[in-house]
């Protein structure tokens, strides 16, 4: 119906907001993407300003970071909170597996770019190639987020000494392994709440971008977009997955930097 | 020039798509991608809920107006919640004023009011065929559907719907233990609200990508009709505002039902402490209100963009200050971003703070007096013509006027500490922004009714219904004010215990009788509306002599408005009455070198480029035909 709208006879006496013309040379499907992803933004903020509002609200660890224990009275030093990596115990590098997948999450966002240009070259073959290594890209960022994730619930082989109210409404005073929702060793237990349902919600979005990418790869693949004569589809997936790339740019800040 | 031109039209409309779908009743009525049908859902809708918030709240006025009055004549109804003395359950009165609420805030004056006029209006008034998306504006009217069944559904549950008020503040709100309503209904609340932001944001993309993108030949911004800009900065708003209730309402959900405590902290109930520690109430408050202010202009822009439409075409004048409307609303939209705290001066926020936020509140007074002085000056010597849509709009004015001067009360924090969260507040915002903000809805619906149904509706009737409504609404919330005052507060069951506070009870007597005679005023209109549908007189193509591109439309426009090409545009939506011309109104279709005898001096001036511009899209035209063929 809309492409009916988009008339081709249109002087360019116009003028560019002279209406009959898209003034802002993008299709109402890559329009509606950006109006989307702004007001996703705005939740992506309301959350980070919920967790800065919360992390200011306790003090921060004041001792030297190589003596740090957890405890729920002050916020925990993150490169002493983030410092495993899989398959081995012993060596404890701060921040080097968050910063590898967050490597791996912005190279997949290079590819991505790779994509769309070979998009624009209507190129099938290179648009599915860098396609699946964005795919590929997103996946492992998934699957990193899971090792992650067990790690600290799971938690360290010491655990922490913490004081704090159970759910049966009892004072108790014990060692705590990991973390859930209600008690974590690293620190007060907004820290692993917050943990919890930020990075769960980004990765959430990145679910629906890895969706979405295979939906593209196939598409792609099998010539949808070839016969189609456009490669916009590939474009507007690219916003969403820079803009969630973006965003995981603002939560690792948060959550492993401040 | 103008005839030849048509001319024109009527040689290329066959190169341009057959609109005539066969529909069968399914893809017509129910899963539509039409964007009138959809707007008429959200009419449809809209209304069905306004009389169910109506009801709940005459329900809670017989209450606070006749507190010893039997209401055992409402146990078929309420079943349980009239207890066994005939009197009305204390926790299903805040279960009432919860409800009515939300049902009116977001069900009715925002679904029901923005739903209903931007998808009708934006493609007929901008010249397009549908919305950018069709699928997407029906997606958002089934989530608002489905949203609705379950609001719904929750007020008929055991523990009854929601009751925390329509802000729902934790920590009332997160503990289930707290009150009835913090049960499975403030769940249904949360899950209906979210289906309902859902269709909010996709009916927003829709409606601000269309304009945009979709606008005809012609149709600059700077000839849009107010009403579009209107629409447009509405739908800005709600993009922008409605994610951060999203996220509220979400770490709501995580603090009920997986033991977060984003919101809670330090609570004791029965002396027993609850684990929750490190979160904040007030954190709530401010992801809230920051949805909860710009709300108030989500629900009163499109009010105003109908009523500046309204008031020009049936004072025969141009708008005054077209421009001064356009930057009064722009102004509007950015400021309802930055005055959000001013629902929160008692909420133990740093009184400087407060100060800044009283600040920029007290700047919305600048843009709302532009406007207000814009509507009288525009009506001012005008050949005014009463239509009922013509008096709802002029009642619009009376309460923003009234309404607004309150505001202005309210935004000062040193005075808000004595009105806080009484009745003088529920005085002011029920004029200000929900009658206000009905008016515009009801004049809408006068004026576009030959739009939507093909057929007028009785003026008679809308007279009847306007003076009925009008003064009820005055004597509603007028006396209302002294109630404020005077120190009563709101979403009280019973306020008798204080001997002093007997002086209520007359104030509150006739406020009530006045809300339920306004009340049953509406059934006028309801007869009007659907008696007119089907037996109200067939409507001319221009009732209203009206210059935007929505009456050059067939009677009952096709999937696709237009059965030919779609009219280009050649000047702004406001020359009635214009010196030198022959008719009080000239359609934007009409170009302005058909129009010599009244072209102003720079109007003039522009005649050779349109002209060129004609000449060019002749050539283009015959080249891509040449080029077909």
């Amino acid at each position: 119906m809309s492409t009916t709208a988009t008339a081709i006879g249109v002087s360019p006496k116009r003028g560019v907001w002279g209406g009959g013309n898209e003034p802002l040379k993008a299709s109402y499907g890559k329009l509606m993407m950006w109006f989307f992803l702004l007001s996703d933004i705005f939740t992506f903020a309301a959350f980070l300003i919920t967790y800065a509002s919360i992390r200011v609200s306790y003090p921060a660890y004041a001792g030297p970071a190589d003596q740090f224990v957890g405890s729920n009275e002050y916020w925990p030093v993150p490169e002493m909170v983030f410092d495993a990596i899989p398959f081995t115990h012993s060596v404890h590098p701060p921040l080097a597996f968050v910063g590898l997948m967050t490597f791996i999450l912005i190279m997949s966002s290079v590819t991505m770019v790779l994509a769309v240009e070979a998009g624009h070259r209507n190129d099938r073959n290179d648009v599915t190639k860098w396609l699946l290594w964005t795919l590929l890209g997103g996946i492992t960022f998934l699957s990193c987020q899971a090792w992650e994730w067990t790690h600290f619930i799971h938690g360290t082989d010491g655990g922490s000494l913490i004081t704090y109210v159970n759910k049966l409404g009892q004072v108790v005073t014990e060692t705590v392994h990991g973390a859930n929702l209600s008690v974590n060793e690293y620190g007060p237990a907004a820290f692993a709440q917050l943990f919890f349902f930020i990075t769960g919600f980004h990765g959430f979005h990145v679910t629906i971008g890895v969706f979405l990418l295979f939906l593209a790869f196939y598409q792609s693949a099998v010539g949808v977009y070839e016969r189609r004569g456009h490669y916009e589809m590939v474009e507007k997936i690219g916003l969403y997955w820079h803009f969630v790339d973006l965003v995981w740019v603002f939560v690792f800040t948060f959550f492993y930097l401040i | 020039m103008a005839t030849a031109h048509t001319a024109s039209h009527s040689a290329t409309a066959h190169d341009h798509h057959e609109h005539e779908h066969h529909d069968n009743f399914i893809t017509k009525y129910i899963f539509t991608q039409d964007h009138k049908m959809i707007g008429k859902q959200f009419l449809i809708t809209g209304i069905f809920w306004a009389i169910i918030g109506g009801l709940l709240s005459v329900i809670f006025r017989l209450q606070l107006g006749f507190p010893d009055m039997q209401l055992e004549f409402l146990k078929p109804i309420l079943g349980g919640w009239i207890t066994a003395e005939g009197k009305l359950d204390p926790d299903f009165y805040l279960a009432l004023v919860t409800m009515h609420g939300t049902i009116m805030v977001f069900f009715v004056l925002t679904a029901g009011l923005s739903g209903t006029f931007s998808n009708f209006l934006i493609p007929l008034q901008i010249g397009a065929r549908d919305m950018a998306s069709g699928f997407m504006n029906m997606l958002s009217y089934w989530f608002f559907f489905l949203s609705s069944v379950i609001m719904f559904v929750s007020l008929f549950i055991e523990t009854g719907p929601a009751a925390g008020g329509w802000v729902v503040y934790p920590p009332l709100s997160a503990l289930e233990q707290a009150i009835p309503g913090s049960g499975l209904g403030m769940t249904l609340w949360l899950i209906a609200m979210t289906c309902f932001i859902a269709s909010s944001l996709l009916g927003g993309i829709n409606y601000i990508t269309t304009v945009i993108n979709l606008r005809t030949k012609g149709m600059s911004f700077s000839r849009l009709p107010l009403t579009i800009w209107a629409f447009f900065l509405t739908a800005v708003i709600g993009l922008l505002s409605f994610p951060v209730l999203f996220s509220a309402a979400l770490l709501l959900v995580f603090d009920r039902s997986f033991g977060t405590s984003f919101y809670l902290s330090d609570i004791y109930i029965g002396g027993e402490p609850l684990p929750n520690t490190g979160g904040s109430p007030v954190l709530y408050q401010h992801l809230f209100w920051f949805l909860g202010h710009p709300e108030v202009y989500i629900v009163l822009l499109p009010a105003l963009g109908i009523t500046s439409e309204i008031i020009a075409t049936n004072s025969r004048k141009p708008i005054f200050g077209y421009k001064a409307m356009v930057i009064s609303m722009l102004g509007i939209t950015i400021l309802s971003f930055i005055v959000w705290a001013h629902h929160m001066f008692v909420s133990g926020m740093n009184p400087f703070l407060g100060s800044i936020f009283m600040f920029l509140t007290l700047i919305i007074a600048i843009p709302s007096a532009v406007k207000v002085f814009n509507y009288l000056t525009t009506l001012w010597r005008g050949n005014l013509i009463f239509t009922p849509g013509m008096l709802f709009s002029i009642g619009l004015v009376s309460f923003f006027i009234s309404g607004g001067l309150t505001g202005i009360f309210l935004g000062n924090s040193a005075i808000d500490i004595q009105l806080h969260d009484t009745y003088f507040v529920v005085a002011h915002f029920h004029l200000v922004m929900g009658s206000a903000s009905f008016f515009g809805l009801m004049a809408g619906v006068y004026h576009w009714f030959p739009k939507m149904f093909g057929r007028m509706m009785d003026a008679r009737l809308g007279y009847v219904h306007f003076w009925l409504t009008f003064i009820g609404v005055y004597m509603v919330f007028f006396p209302m004010h002294y109630i404020g005052i005077a120190g009563f507060p709101r979403r009280y069951y019973t306020w008798t215990n204080f001997e002093f506070s007997n002086m209520y009870t007359d104030l509150n007597m006739f406020v009530s009788a006045a809300a339920i005679v306004t009340f049953a005023a509406q059934l006028i209109f309801l007869f009007n509306f659907f008696y007119s549908m089907y037996r109200g007189r067939v409507a001319s193509l221009n009732p209203w002599r009206s210059n935007t591109l929505e009456w050059t439309t067939p009677l009952h426009p096709g999937h696709g408005n237009w059965p030919g090409e779609i009219p280009a545009v050649y000047r702004w939506p406001y020359d009635y009455s214009k010196p030198g011309a022959p008719e009080d109104f000239i359609p934007q279709t009409v170009p302005l070198s058909a129009t010599p005898e009244s072209n102003l001096p720079h109007e003039q001036e522009l005649v050779k480029l349109e002209k060129a511009i004609i000449a060019d899209e002749e050539t283009l035209l015959v080249a891509n035909e040449s080029k077909a063929s």
